[in-house]
């Protein structure tokens, strides 16, 4: 568990600025925001991350402009974009 | 999508005699495209057909290709015979099932000076003397139409006639459409030599009036007279990109790497798929039957690409596959009547045109068997010539 | 540990050994070829050593058996490069060359000995529903929450099967979720079987123990299984039977899985020989291929501490002809015949292959479902008409579970063993460019 206060970063979630914890995944940090859907499936379903280990591919989100990106492999990192269900 | 139930039968069990309940009146061999065209058209002519495959529909080469639906002029035989089969996909393709995926992108011959922008404009002229549309592009042109090809372009020869599909699933439909006019299929069957209006399958006799080897790249393998070698080309598929590229794109060096047979070749060569995902060719090698990925060819086919369009760098390349082109020494494939052996009739070496052609094969083929009048002359692709100093080089 | 970052790496690296993996196996045979003096790399795909059963929660510090392996690498002379995916490796002049992409840069490492040390996977069965956002991996739920995902007061069911199952309902009970169901598929006799055999192997008994008494609260019962998952964008509620009955439960979050397979496909793009789905090895971790050894769950599950005797063993016979040690044999016997009891006792029930419908997608890259495919003649029929298999996960998500609904072997691999970047995999050595051995080990920059 935590010890004492952990530092906080400021990311951007489809045009929506939060702030997380500092060290978390993007993929944590968008199931602890709420978020549902990552990705959008070829057949238009929506999908969330399955292994968290980056052999999936369904957490896959767009990070600064760059599409296809495995939200469970990419820390989170101060003034990251993410956008969700932007590509299949 | 289902698959015809027979097939599943006919892999697991061991091939039955008399598996046709009636004598056929052609036995094509061979179930990839072009083989699968031949069997459509000699049934919709009337014909009793069975397609033999020694694994399944469009397993082989035609599982391998890019699926461009492509005019191509290296010869004017071959412009001939491109530009008819277009028409017949043209006027079929809308009948096909969907997942055929029918993409009319056109192509984009792609200039990168101002010589090869004159060979765009004589192109343009060829092309427009079989009837078919295509346009000179200036570089702003160009530069709208693809904008991820990299700037200082001459220009490039647009033909929106043409387009791709995806070739297992044509294949597939091609076949189905056979058996729904009477065709029968036996994959998982391998035959092994073929006499005078008869193949044989191990013990199994299938007599016939007339064969048709549709081999492919292994079409020498039945008749070893036939100048057919497997010309090996890589190519890579990525994620998707949906809105990258719009068009199939060429560069008019693919011309050369074709026709020249040498070595090794790469040309660049990127196609849009339905998916969004982009098909990234092409290379050329003589190597045999080894289909190991070569990883510098690899990087040189996808050196050039990025020569053309460097925004490809940061895109993800998911597969990398090979396949056998089955190559001929004069560049035209072989469709007609062998002599040497009584109702025997080739239809193979149709290098990396296969898909293209298929259905202009198919009908020539129907057409010279059933003794129709073929729609464009078939001298520059009767096999005959095999036997001619001057047909083949 | 403190870090340069990748981009400081040199583009070539040399090593004498190069270990692909670095999960217990990996790190113990990085730690012993090192303490021999070999140059040793590892290269990992996680962001910190330690693989999945090693994973550190965010901001914590590591688990009490990892914290020693850990603090052994960081000390010995072996490099590991974090973050970085194995794209292709083959055969050079000289023994080996491993292309790595990380931070969408190309790095190559030549080695004349290579240890895979891959891991494994889940293996999951298509059901109904499973495909909704809240559905997870067992694993796949435990990597989550170490990653710093909160699954405080969520609703979960566990059902599945396999070693993670209790470890992850621990950790779920610790973290806050309120664990309704844990639901082994294997029967109660196939389960006490197990339990009774493991009096060899105390230590197992206990730790089992200690997991069961951290999420005594939650129901857990055997012989059953979940059917379907239902919701609408996302999971709300689980039909759960026990063969007789079933039922519904509203959740936030289904973890399931069947047990674990080994990551072979490195092993196999090599042409390592595959037996029962896990790399072939001899005693001595070797393959049946010059200089490439294998460790770990790789070679067939069997956990963390046979991990560790095999990566001992490996990392003291690489490259050298000495026979392994007597002790470390003995143990990794013991282990191995544990793990095999497990496999056998734990196998998918008849009934899951019953789970998937005609209309259930079964490959969720390309969305195919299981009507579409499952009479085809072979895999690579279905794979060429339907394009199963052929997305990004390049079958490793749906493969393993069409090969128990339809005895589907596995395809040949090529390169790119992962998904690359066009430009890393067009990269090309300069004529110029000097291998050398890295100075220090690359951290992700979050840990630093």
């Amino acid at each position: 568990m935590a010890r004492g206060v952990q530092p906080r970063i400021s990311i951007v979630v489809n045009g929506d600025r939060v702030e997380v914890p500092a060290g978390i995944t993007v993929a944590a940090a968008l199931f602890n925001l709420g978020v549902t859907a990552f990705r959008t499936s070829v057949s238009g379903e929506p999908r969330g991350p399955v292994c968290a280990m980056g052999v999936c591919f369904e957490c896959r989100v767009t990070i600064d402009s760059r599409p296809h990106e495995r939200a469970c492999l990419t820390p989170a990192v101060d003034g990251m974009h993410i956008q969700t269900a932007s590509i299949s | 999508m289902e698959l015809p139930r027979r097939e599943c039968r006919a892999r697991r069990a061991l091939p039955s005699r008399n598996a046709m309940s009636q004598r056929p009146d052609a036995v094509v061999i061979g179930a990839g495209i072009v083989g699968a065209s031949c069997a459509e058209a000699l049934s919709r002519a009337g014909r009793r057909v069975l397609m033999l495959d020694a694994s399944f529909a469009g397993g082989g080469t035609t599982a391998a290709g890019m699926g461009h639906l492509v005019a191509m002029d290296d010869s004017p035989a071959q412009l001939a015979l491109t530009a008819y089969s277009g028409k017949l996909w043209a006027e079929v393709v809308h009948e096909l099932p969907r997942n055929i995926e029918y993409e009319p992108c056109g192509t984009l011959w792609v200039a990168e000076d101002e010589e090869q922008l004159d060979l765009v404009r004589e192109k343009q002229r060829t092309y427009a003397d079989f009837g078919i549309d295509a346009e000179t592009l200036s570089p702003t042109q160009l530069a709208d139409a693809e904008p991820h090809l990299r700037p200082g372009l001459a220009g490039a020869l647009r033909v929106p006639g043409d387009g791709v599909i995806y070739p297992p699933n044509a294949a597939l439909a091609l076949v189905q459409r056979a058996i729904r006019n009477g065709a029968e299929l036996r994959e998982g069957t391998r035959v092994d030599a073929i006499r005078p209006r008869e193949v044989l399958i191990g013990h199994e006799r299938i007599s016939c009036d007339c064969v048709v080897n549709a081999g492919g790249a292994e079409a020498a393998k039945l008749t070893p007279a036939l100048p057919i070698v497997p010309r090996k080309g890589h190519l890579v598929i990525t994620d998707r990109y949906p809105g990258f590229c719009h068009h199939q794109l060429v560069e008019l060096g693919y011309l050369t790497s074709a026709h020249t047979m040498s070595a090794e070749s790469v040309a660049f060569n990127v196609q849009p798929r339905a998916t969004g995902q982009l098909l990234i060719g092409s290379s050329r090698e003589l190597v045999g039957w080894d289909g190991t990925v070569n990883r510098a060819i690899v990087r040189k086919m996808l050196d050039r690409a990025l020569d053309f369009m460097p925004g490809l760098a940061r895109t993800s390349a998911i597969r990398t596959w090979t396949g056998f082109r089955p190559a001929t020494p004069d560049k035209l494939p072989l469709i007609g009547e062998w002599e040497e052996t009584a109702g025997l009739w080739i239809a193979a070496g149709h290098e990396g045109l296969g898909i293209t052609t298929s259905l202009g094969t198919g009908q020539l083929i129907a057409d010279l068997i059933v003794g129709a009048t073929p729609a464009i002359d078939p001298t520059p692709f009767a096999p005959s010539r095999v036997h001619s100093a001057v047909g083949v080089h | 540990m403190t870090g340069m970052g990748v981009d400081s790496f040199p583009e070539i690296v040399a090593a004498d050994v190069a270990v692909i993996g670095a999960g217990p196996g990996g790190i113990a045979a990085a730690v012993s070829a090192a303490e021999r003096s070999l140059r040793v790399v590892v290269v990992d795909r996680g962001l910190e050593p330690g693989g999945q059963i090693w994973r550190r929660k965010v901001n914590a510090t590591a688990a009490s058996d990892a914290q020693p392996w850990l603090t052994r690498l960081a000390d010995s002379s072996a490099r590991t490069i974090n973050g970085a995916s194995v794209v292709d490796v083959r055969p050079d002049a000289d023994g080996f060359e491993i292309l790595v992409e990380s931070s969408g840069r190309p790095m190559r490492i030549w080695a004349a000995d290579v240890v895979l040390a891959t891991g494994a996977r889940e293996l999951f069965i298509p059901f109904d529903g499973w495909t909704l956002p809240g559905v997870m991996g067992i694993g796949g739920t435990q990597a989550l929450l170490k990653s710093g995902a909160s699954f405080a007061g969520k609703r979960v069911v566990i059902a599945g099967s396999g070693p993670l199952m209790l470890p992850v309902a621990a950790s779920l009970a610790d973290a806050g979720a309120k664990l309704l169901l844990v639901a082994e598929q294997a029967d109660r006799s196939a389960v006490a079987r197990f339990a009774s055999g493991l009096w060899k192997t105390p230590a197992l008994l206990f730790q089992a123990a200690r997991y069961r008494a951290r999420f005594l609260s939650a129901r857990y019962a055997t012989g059953t299984w979940v059917t379907a998952a239902h919701g609408v964008d996302r999971l709300q509620s689980v039909s759960i039977t026990d063969g007789r009955r079933t039922w519904r439960e509203d959740v936030d979050v289904l973890c399931t899985g069947y047990g674990l397979i080994p990551n072979v496909e490195i092993a196999r793009l090599l042409g390592c020989d595959i037996r029962d789905g896990a790399i072939a090895v001899d005693d001595r971790q070797r393959t049946n291929v010059d200089h490439i050894l294998a460790v770990g769950e790789a070679t067939g599950v069997g956990g963390a501490p046979l991990s560790l005797i095999e990566g001992s063993i490996a990392g003291t016979t690489v490259g050298s002809t000495d026979a392994a040690s007597a002790h470390l044999t003995r143990r990794r016997a013991i282990l191995v015949e544990a793990a095999d009891r497990m496999l056998n006792v734990f196998a998918p029930r008849e009934e899951l292959r019953s789970l998937p419908h005609a209309d259930t997608i079964v490959c969720r890259c390309e969305d195919v479902q299981y009507g579409a495919i499952q009479n085809a003649v072979c895999a690579r029929q279905a794979k060429l008409y339907t394009r199963v298999g052929m997305g990004q996960c390049q079958g490793r998500t749906c493969m393993p579970g069409l090969d128990f609904l339809l005895a589907w072997q596995a395809d040949t691999v090529r390169p790119p063993v992962e998904p690359a970047l066009v430009s890393v995999l067009s990269s090309e050595v300069a004529d110029d460019a000097t291998p050398t051995f890295p100075l220090t080990s690359s951290v992700g920059e979050a840990y630093q």
